[in-house]
């Protein structure tokens, strides 16, 4: 299957999927409960979504505990970076070609 | 096959996300606006009922109880416009930007602060209004990234006043009202037309 069409990842189809990333280009870490604030979604989609990212290689998971709390927080990897980048490139080609 | 309009829609709620989850956008005009009214009210009442004058410091106490009384009025209405402005928009008030950018004020307002009551304790009461001035201008600055680029702005002027101030140390309530009065109220008015609309 072609991961690229045109420049874009087949993984930022998925709005939730690019929100997330443009969530973590602005923020080094965030944890999973304001990710899920800022999209507006079920613990369960999201988490589908954030595993989906991690496959990629695009984002890491770090687990830690905050006293006895789990706590995992996610950050964009180096790849997820460029991707998320090529992704934002692509998308001002396209508008200036059709101007 | 993306099109133009979809890709111009995709980058604005890219640009929306980066915004939301990297600034403090609650803050209402109002609070700006309502906590410029409490310090000219309050300097007004100081200059006129007190007969406050930054080199002889008639009522010094009273002066002291009504400047925390504004900073607490202002506090508490920040709070409040910021709250409902929050619920408006359909977002928690309180979230990680909210303790940043709290975190990011309040170190230099705390330092600012105790100094202040550390040298009007010791008779260099000339010096509260360059002193309030600047550091409220270093929180603001400091707090200018978790917020609209404004804040970081009207953060300069403060710390411009504050070093005015300095020099003509007389004049201290005035630019006093200056800095917490008036261009809190220009701030708020600008604001509340630039992004309430």
């Amino acid at each position: 299957m072609k991961e690229f069409i045109n420049g874009f990842h087949k993984a930022f189809e998925s709005r939730i999927r690019l929100g997330i990333m443009s969530a973590l280009a602005v923020n080094d870490i965030l944890d999973f409960i304001s990710l899920k604030e800022y999209l507006d979604v079920t613990d369960g989609n999201l988490a589908t979504h954030i595993k989906a990212l991690e496959k990629e290689g695009f984002i890491g998971v770090k687990k830690s505990f905050i006293g006895k709390k789990p706590n995992t927080t996610y950050s964009m990897t180096k790849a997820g970076k460029k991707t998320f980048e090529d992704h934002l490139k692509a998308l001002e080609k396209l508008i200036k070609s059709q101007k | 096959m993306k099109e133009e309009k979809d890709a111009i829609r995709e980058i604005a709620e890219i640009r929306s996300m980066m915004e939301r989850s990297s600034k403090f956008l609650s803050l209402s005009g109002w609070a700006g606006i309502m906590a410029g009214l409490f310090a000219l009210t309050g300097a007004f009442i100081a200059y006129k009922y007190l007969h406050f004058q930054s080199l002889d410091p008639a009522n010094l106490s009273q002066v002291i109880y009504l400047a925390i009384a504004v900073l607490l009025l202002s506090f508490f209405s920040a709070t409040y416009f910021s709250m409902r402005k929050a619920a408006k928009r359909g977002e928690k008030l309180w979230n990680n930007i909210t303790r940043q950018l709290l975190m990011h004020m309040a170190v230099p307002l705390i330092a600012g602060g105790l100094l202040t009551l550390i040298l009007v304790s010791k008779g260099f009461i000339e010096l509260a209004a360059p002193f309030t001035l600047m550091f409220y201008g270093i929180a603001l600055y400091n707090a200018g990234k978790y917020t609209i680029d404004e804040v970081k702005f009207m953060g300069l002027i403060q710390i411009i006043l504050g070093l005015v101030s300095a020099i003509y140390v007389q004049y201290g309530l005035f630019f006093w009202a200056i800095g917490f009065g008036l261009l809190h109220i220009i701030y708020g008015v600008y604001m509340h037309f630039r992004y309430e609309q």
